[in-house]
């Protein structure tokens, strides 16, 4: 659809002129906009690497954090716990999702089918401060903050997503695929295995990687689960770890603008992890629908 | 087909043992997920009940209209953070609907071919930037421009209304609603968009030859085709909004009590939460934050339930997939 209106042909005045008029002030005010939004993301990434990269050194990722007030320290114990909680979380919550949205598709009649995807998208929208008080209580309380506590938390904010990107892509699997597996005599589990999940498999990283991305800048749990650290890079679950977005959500309190500088300086590692992780899911994500022919 | 297939006992007794082991174990398995799904919504109700219940005992209902949040006297009421939610999710939805329509209108009507995938993908990564960023950026970067700028301008045109009175401040309910408008605006952007290049091309088409500008043609074609998908996009950042905690505890300044002015400094549920509930002392503070998270869970599931009911009566089948899709990208 191109070209509205006949503007060659029609004089443009009196009602004609006006409607022209409004239309263009549509127009406009529709363009700044989209505009004003691709400004506010290079505004903040733009803060983010301009008062981020000064502070950013080998020092700084490679130094764990300083006592409280020491702003002469970095980050790599934060690096280090994130990707421990991410991981942990990852490795629970991918297959997890994956096996929901396998027996949604391949296993569960529609209604029970329905049902598990109203389940998830409710999962989905509880806040993750609300599923961060649940594994407070189921964990924490009468015990102590750990990382494993932050990474359970973690898996349930990325379980809805998973499941759900998995759900929409096992579903675009050709049905002819599965019809000639069953004709050929082949098991329902085998040509889920070998047939449905290989098909769909670029879809799937999409939907894993995502999650990933999500919850490794996910804060308001972390800070009841896992924020009272101690000193130094510490590897052990069992224990509370530091965290990037918790690194950065206590710097951005202080009021020192050494702490502040760290903060952008973190602030730019975890965005760029992040943008990276979704560039790359994207680009899975147009191969998988491509190759699924939708 | 399963069934038929598998009634007949020969043809069960032939199949080898991996299948007769695989068929079942990949059921349960994949069934045994699910229901954890379920479990985790359940665990969530029960355990925040299960924390908030010294408070729900000790203040019953009328903590809901309580305007109080006094840890010495260890009397709590949710009100000054029902107030904080409410009004600043309501700013944030004010502002982002009509510009995520907007951006959509952009994208799929006006945006030349080869600009609408990339901007619609910076869009989209607007999305992606964590939160506590973005409330990062809003004490360092955005909070001062609220308080030399954007405020006193307002207040110098329409300083007569009480919401515009009062001294301007870097953080208050304006300001954390302003970064909710940037944090739900891609994820209404990414649904409505959607929704509208579902629109068929031959009813446009007959808006056009009907003499309508393109305007008109949104006006009457394109709008009222997604309605539904627009206003189930809405609710769903709404559903966003309410939930934050993180970047609106860092910029709304943390006061306990209702302020008319929306310069002045606040608190939302969420926000609260996240800023008291580690090391509350006393023993009915932290039960008070749950009482609270227990408010907070019920708004955003009945706001999840509305929006997908809305999306469903809209028949756009679709959409359904839609919305969880550009919800997850």
């Amino acid at each position: 659809v191109s070209a509205p209106g006949g503007h060659a042909l029609l004089l443009d005045r009196g009602n004609l002129k006006r409607r022209n008029r409004v239309n263009r002030a549509i127009e406009v005010a529709s363009t700044i906009a989209a505009l004003l939004a691709v400004a506010v993301l290079l505004l903040v990434v733009g803060s983010v690497l301009l008062k981020g990269l000064g502070a950013l050194s080998i020092h700084f990722l490679t130094t764990p954090t300083g006592l409280f007030g020491d702003t002469s320290g970095g980050i790599s114990n934060a690096i280090v716990g994130s990707a421990i909680m991410v991981g942990l979380a990852a490795l629970m919550a991918i297959p997890v999702g994956l096996l929901v949205a396998i027996y949604t598709t391949e296993f569960a009649g529609p209604r029970f089918g329905h049902a598990v995807r109203f389940v998830l998208d409710i999962l989905n929208g509880v806040p993750t401060i609300i599923t961060g008080i649940f594994v407070f209580g189921l964990m924490v309380e009468g015990n102590k903050q750990s990382g494993f506590a932050a990474s359970v938390a973690l898996a349930i904010i990325m379980l809805p997503i998973v499941a759900r990107t998995a759900q929409e892509v096992l579903a675009l699997v050709p049905a002819n695929l599965k019809e000639a597996a069953h004709a050929l005599g082949i098991a329902r589990w085998r040509s889920t295995v070998r047939i449905t999940v290989p098909t769909a498999a670029g879809g799937l990283i999409t939907g894993a990687l995502l999650a990933v991305a999500r919850v490794a800048g996910e804060t308001a749990p972390l800070i009841l689960l896992s924020s009272i650290y101690g000193q130094g890079v510490l590897t052990e679950p069992g224990e509370a770890l530091a965290s990037i977005p918790i690194f950065i959500f206590q710097s951005s309190e202080s009021p020192s603008p050494e702490a502040h500088t760290q903060a952008w300086a973190a602030a730019l590692i975890l965005i760029a992890f992040v943008l990276v992780l979704n560039v790359v899911a994207r680009a899975f994500y147009a191969r998988s629908r491509k190759r699924l022919g939708a | 087909l399963e069934a038929g297939a598998l009634s007949n006992p020969v043809l069960r007794a032939r199949r080898n043992l991996t299948d007769r082991i695989g068929d079942p174990l990949l059921r349960g398995l994949s069934g045994l997920a699910a229901a954890l799904a379920v479990a985790a919504i359940v665990g969530i109700v029960y355990e925040v009940i299960h924390i908030a219940w010294p408070a729900i005992s000790a203040f019953g209902i009328g903590f809901v209209t309580t305007n109080d949040w006094n840890p010495v006297t260890e009397n709590f009421g949710a009100a000054p953070f029902l107030y904080g939610t409410v009004v600043t999710s309501a700013i944030a939805l004010l502002f982002a609907a009509p510009i995520s329509i907007a951006i959509s209108i952009y994208l799929t009507e006006l945006a030349p071919s080869r600009l609408r995938r990339p901007v619609a993908t910076l869009v989209d990564m607007l999305a992606a930037i964590p939160t506590v960023i973005l409330g990062l950026w809003g004490i360092l970067v955005l909070g001062p421009f609220m308080h030399d700028t954007i405020e006193p301008a307002l207040q110098s045109v329409l300083g007569f209304l009480p919401i515009f009175s009062g001294d301007p401040s870097a953080f208050g309910y304006l300001t954390a609603a302003v970064i909710l408008t940037i944090m739900v605006t891609p994820i209404i952007t990414s649904v409505t968009r959607e929704v509208f290049e579902t629109v068929p091309g031959d009813l446009k088409e007959g808006a056009y030859a009907l003499g309508a500008t393109r305007w008109e043609m949104v006006r009457e074609v394109v709008l009222p085709y997604s309605r539904a998908g627009i206003v189930g996009a809405s609710i769903l950042g709404l559903g966003r909004a309410i939930g934050e905690a993180i970047a609106v505890a860092q910029v709304i300044g943390g006061a306990t009590a209702i302020n008319v002015s929306l310069f002045h400094t606040g608190g939302t549920m969420a926000a609260q939460i996240a800023s008291q509930f580690q090391g509350a002392p006393g023993a009915l503070q932290k039960p008070s934050l749950a009482y609270l998270g227990l408010i907070l869970l019920v708004f955003a599931v009945v706001v999840n339930v509305i929006a997908r009911l809305i999306v469903q009566r809209g028949k756009l089948k679709d959409t359904d997939a839609t919305l969880t899709e550009a919800e997850a990208l």
